[in-house]
């Protein structure tokens, strides 16, 4: 691990289609994140978000530009490899869960370990850990269907959370959830960060992007803004 | 991890039961066809077999014809052994006489026939004595009034509690001793019935009953490891020579080679099978494809899980993997149900027709290979269509 920063982005383009039907959703995005950090991602629909998320969860590649995390140029590698970066170092919360139906949750909560070649006892511990972390033990044998959304957002991290990941990315986490789950999300994901772990958030709502250290705001594929330092106001919130 | 594949595989089968059961008849169906095919085609060949093991296997049948001038010459004793002693390969050399009798005894009367033959006979026809004895050197050499009775003169002049080894018969106006009996054969070789018949020294016989020194046919046992073709022509070539035949004189003999019978009887069988494997293969063709369908649905259904995998870092062949383990299992338990279907299919058919239940493992061991390979076979496109998707799109399929 070398000294630098976490992730660093260096005008980063992204061009989707060809032609007169190309579309660039990012111009030129430079952003760097340090390893602790809570960073919540605003903008627009279209502002390119979405995109940038997807690049940095090494979901998609750039079309120009250099992504560093933790010091290996991501565009450089192929599909596989990206495939073992998000193994080894990525953890994924969707806002619309995304847990496997009719598997329970700590089958559910297993799977990374899965793909990890870990034996079964240790999936297995370290699963019911993962779970015990979100405050959901007790609903270890539970399928998504019989779960409310709250927990089921809860196991989502938890399978996140199970391989000890350097970066969560959270892409809209509480968009399916009231507001009163949001809030008990919003603080687990706190309590998360405040043990170490860095996270990446895509909110449209500014209520949930105060509970961040960080807000960089998007507009027309560009970096707009970013605001540091924005914990404070968070944790009066809380 | 394979073993994780395939519990994950047999529950999303579980999952479809129905659809799985329909998915796989096409490979029930043609494994089945194959197997219950060859497994009833090995009980016909082995009955055949056993019908013909009767005549004795690896054998010779030698018989005089007539020739264009109407005339028979028979064989004797002195063309036996020569076969015997000169041509190599050959383990032994039998004659047989015949002629129709009627047999008494305890005052019941049964017409039946004599056959004259020696121990050499019995040992060439694979016949074996069920109670009491063979002939004797002595009863051989001097022709004696000793006799082995068939299971049928038996139960026609003989009470079925007490054994007649011992007792004194009778047969035409020969008197004769029972020295013991043939177990039961069924129906034997060139019409005559092996248990309707008493067997008496060959000396006797040609003595007492025909009056003279020639043999009806005689068996040739010749040693498998030789090669049959070769034999037959040396033999062939003796007995020309013993009966002083010229150049383009036809043989006034046949020779019959038991192997030959069997072999073209294993091609009629052998015939039949191939054609019920072309049938089961369209079958199973058919049913590879209703897997490769099935298959790209699933792949369709379950888009957002293959996201999902993605995303938390699975690699590209381990979702093709995870299709493929689930197209080979499915294609085996078909196999299997197959392989079921046929067991109890070619039990019942071999006992309607009358034909013994062969168990044959390597059918049933090749059947189920040839659908499980199926599986990757067909399972392959859809699999690796699965692995190509974008995670991105993937996750974001409704």
């Amino acid at each position: 691990m070398t000294g630098g920063p976490l992730i660093q982005l260096e005008g980063i383009t992204k061009t989707f289609g060809t032609g007169a039907a190309a579309f660039q959703a990012l111009k030129g995005v430079d952003l760097t994140i340090s390893r602790g950090e809570f960073v919540a991602v605003m903008g627009p629909s279209g502002s390119g978000k979405s995109t940038t998320m997807n690049i940095l969860g090494c979901l998609d590649v750039p079309t120009g530009g250099v992504f560093r995390f933790r010091g290996v140029e991501v565009q450089k590698l192929d599909r596989d490899q990206r495939s073992l970066l998000r193994r080894r170092y990525l953890g994924f919360v969707f806002q619309g869960f995304n847990l496997l139906a009719r598997t329970t949750a700590l089958e559910n909560v297993e799977l990374p370990l899965v793909y990890r070649g870990e034996a079964k006892a240790a999936r297995r511990k370290a699963a019911m850990r993962a779970l015990d972390q979100v405050g959901l033990g007790p609903w270890a044998d539970h399928t998504p269907a019989e779960l409310s959304g709250g927990q089921q957002q809860r196991v989502a991290i938890a399978r996140a959370l199970v391989t000890e990941p350097d970066v969560l990315l959270a892409d809209e986490p509480t968009g399916n959830l009231d507001s009163e789950r949001s809030v008990e999300i919003m603080l687990l994901l706190r309590q998360l960060n405040a043990e170490g772990i860095t996270i990446l958030m895509v909110t449209h709502e500014e209520d949930m992007a105060a509970y961040a250290g960080t807000i960089v705001r998007f507009r027309d594929g560009l970096v707009e803004r970013i605001e540091r330092g924005t914990l404070a106001t968070a944790e009066s919130l809380a | 991890m394979l073993g994780t594949t395939i519990l994950l595989a047999l529950r999303e089968i579980r999952r479809h039961i129905l659809r799985s059961i329909l998915t796989t008849l096409g490979i029930i169906i043609g494994v089945a066809a194959v197997v219950t095919m060859v497994t009833l085609g090995n009980g016909v060949t082995a009955s055949v077999q056993e019908e013909i093991s009767s005549l004795g296997a690896s054998n010779f049948i030698v018989f005089p014809v007539r020739t264009t001038r109407g005339t028979i010459r028979p064989f004797d004793e002195d063309d036996v052994r020569a076969v015997e002693q000169q041509i190599a390969g050959v383990k032994l050399a039998a004659g047989s006489v015949g002629a129709s009798t009627t047999a008494f005894n305890n005052g019941q009367d049964w017409d039946t026939r004599v056959q004259g033959v020696n121990n050499a006979f019995f040992e060439a026809q694979s016949i074996d004595i069920e109670d009491g004895r063979a002939f004797s050197t002595d009863e051989e050499a001097g022709g004696k009034n000793v006799c082995l009775l068939g299971t049928k003169v038996r139960e026609a002049i003989f009470l079925p509690t007490v054994s007649p080894v011992g007792s004194q018969m009778r047969l035409g106006d020969v008197s004769c001793q029972v020295i013991g009996l043939v177990e039961e054969r069924g129906q034997g070789g060139g019409g005559s019935d092996d248990d309707d018949t008493v067997y008496m020294p060959l000396k006797t016989v040609q003595r007492r009953f025909r009056g003279n020194d020639n043999l009806d046919y005689f068996v040739v046992k010749y040693d498998a490891a030789y090669a049959a073709p070769v034999i037959q022509d040396s033999l062939v070539g003796l007995l020309r020579e013993r009966r002083l035949l010229q150049g383009e004189e036809p043989n006034d003999f046949n020779v019959i080679d038991t192997a030959q019978v069997n072999q073209a009887l294993g091609a009629a069988t052998g015939a039949l099978t191939a054609m019920v494997a072309v049938i089961a293969s369209i079958s199973l063709l058919v049913g590879g494809i209703g897997i490769m369908n099935i298959m790209l649905v699933s792949v369709t259904e379950r888009t957002r899980e293959i996201g999902i995998r993605l995303a938390i870092g699975a690699l590209a062949r381990e979702v093709r993997l995870q299709f493929l383990t689930e197209a080979v299992v499915l294609c085996a338990l078909g196999g299997l149900a197959g392989i079921a279907l046929a067991f109890v299919a070619s039990f019942g058919l071999a006992s309607a027709i009358d034909v013994p239940f062969v168990f044959d493992p390597v059918i049933n061991i090749v059947s189920f290979m040839f659908a499980a390979s199926m599986g990757i076979v067909f399972g392959y496109y859809p699999a690796s269509r699965a692995s190509k998707l974008d995670p991105i799109d993937a996750l974001r399929h409704e």
